[in-house]
């Protein structure tokens, strides 16, 4: 890049940010549970699963991208995803060892790469801010028509229950059609059920039935392990929910967060918290699947051997 | 005491967040001067000690966002 154009880019963020402080937006609104796009015979699709679908599609068309010509010497796209899933391979192997590395590392690194792609997909412009307007009673935004569109023009207001639209505008609520998945109970809830029934079913397999079941009704060791077996249950149930209320308040918190702070302050300040949403996706998506990968290490690692495991796996 | 259920509810979120901060902020504050000294003590150790900060970082600021959930839907539920 020779420096004319490095001086033009510098110009135009510059402007940009100026101009930040004379745009302002109108009010977010905030609503919980995904907005209803189109019902198909009674199967409601979702802003959320639009999202999810365009997520899948976009994992898709990058991993066939990669792998189509696959080089020896890997440069572009297929080094940098390289990279991804060799350091998420080398960290699996790190925490199952190297019997379960491979049977653990699908499950992860599908967790892995669905949330992350859920999580960044939604910071994209057109997220939450393309949609349908519902004219109705409520307190809405004023918007102006053009032709088949409305649009929310800079300095729209928020107006209360029944106000009159003035000239060529409607009053109304955005419901938006693409919405980040995370975002969603439903998704965060599927995907943590799927995770602690996967860990349920390994640590089955490796231990058989009763093997595994004595860790949570034991009945050998004496009255306290009774009771330490029915905490284990309780804590086992507990994961779901944990893993469900992390992954969507740090999303949904996330998306309230850039909402609100672009109502309030100028442009230059949101790209502080656009840079911690960042963050925040990534840091969840690992989150989520080591807390899987641990749990499943740990569900094999049967019930005497557990301090074992988890001495040997921290040494390597 | 404020008298109507919507004034209630605005300080029912307003509190449930104040609280509800408190642990997680010093739990994460523990847990990082802790991490802190442990890297300073033994410098080789940097990266492991890392990841697993970053791990219990995401354990302590789940409680957080519970909170933070329990007041948003106060506020707009």
């Amino acid at each position: 890049m020779d420096k004319l154009s490095g001086k033009v880019l510098i110009g135009i963020i510059l402007a940009l940010l100026v101009a930040g402080f004379f745009v302002r937006v109108p009010k977010p609104e905030i609503f919980v549970p995904a907005e209803a796009v189109v019902t198909v015979s009674g199967f409601v699709v979702t802003n959320t699963l639009l999202a999810a679908w365009v997520s899948i599609i976009f994992l898709m068309l990058l991993f066939r991208a990669v792998t189509i010509n696959m080089q020896l010497v890997p440069r572009g796209v297929q080094n940098v995803m390289e990279v991804a899933v060799d350091g998420l391979y080398s960290f699996v192997l790190s925490v199952a060892g190297e019997r379960y590395a491979r049977r653990f590392f699908p499950l992860v690194a599908t967790i892995f790469f669905f949330v992350i792609t859920n999580s960044w997909l939604s910071l994209l412009p057109g997220y939450g801010t393309i949609g349908i307007v519902h004219v109705g009673e409520h307190e809405g935004v004023v918007f102006q028509k053009a032709g088949p569109l409305a649009l929310i023009m800079p300095g729209a207001e928020t107006v209360a229950e029944g106000a009159h639209a003035p000239e060529g505008a409607t009053i109304g609520m955005l419901a938006p059609i693409l919405r980040g998945a995370n975002t969603d109970l439903n998704f965060t809830l599927a995907m943590a059920l799927i995770a602690m029934f996967s860990v349920e079913m390994w640590g089955i397999r490796a231990n058989g039935f009763f093997g595994y079941g004595s860790k949570f009704i034991n009945l050998k060791e004496g009255p306290i392990y009774f009771f330490v077996g029915l905490l284990e249950i309780i804590s086992e149930l507990s994961r779901i929910i944990s893993f469900t209320f992390r992954l969507f308040g740090n999303m949904f918190a996330g998306e309230v967060l850039l909402a609100v702070i672009v109502f309030l302050v100028p442009w230059a300040l949101v790209l502080v918290f656009y840079t911690l949403e960042i963050f925040v996706g990534f840091v969840q998506a690992l989150v989520f699947a080591g807390l899987t990968l641990v749990f499943t290490t740990m569900a094999v690692a049967g019930h005497g051997e557990e301090h074992h495991e988890g001495a040997e796996a921290h040494h390597s | 005491m404020p008298d109507s259920p919507e004034a209630v509810k605005l300080l029912a979120a307003g509190l449930a967040m104040g609280l509800g901060a408190i642990g997680p902020g010093i739990g994460i504050g523990l847990l990082a001067g802790k991490a802190m000294e442990a890297i300073g003590r033994n410098p080789e150790a940097r990266a492991y000690i890392q990841q697993n900060m970053i791990l219990a970082l995401a354990f302590c600021e789940a409680i957080g966002i519970y909170a933070l959930v329990m007041a948003l839907i106060l506020k707009f539920v």
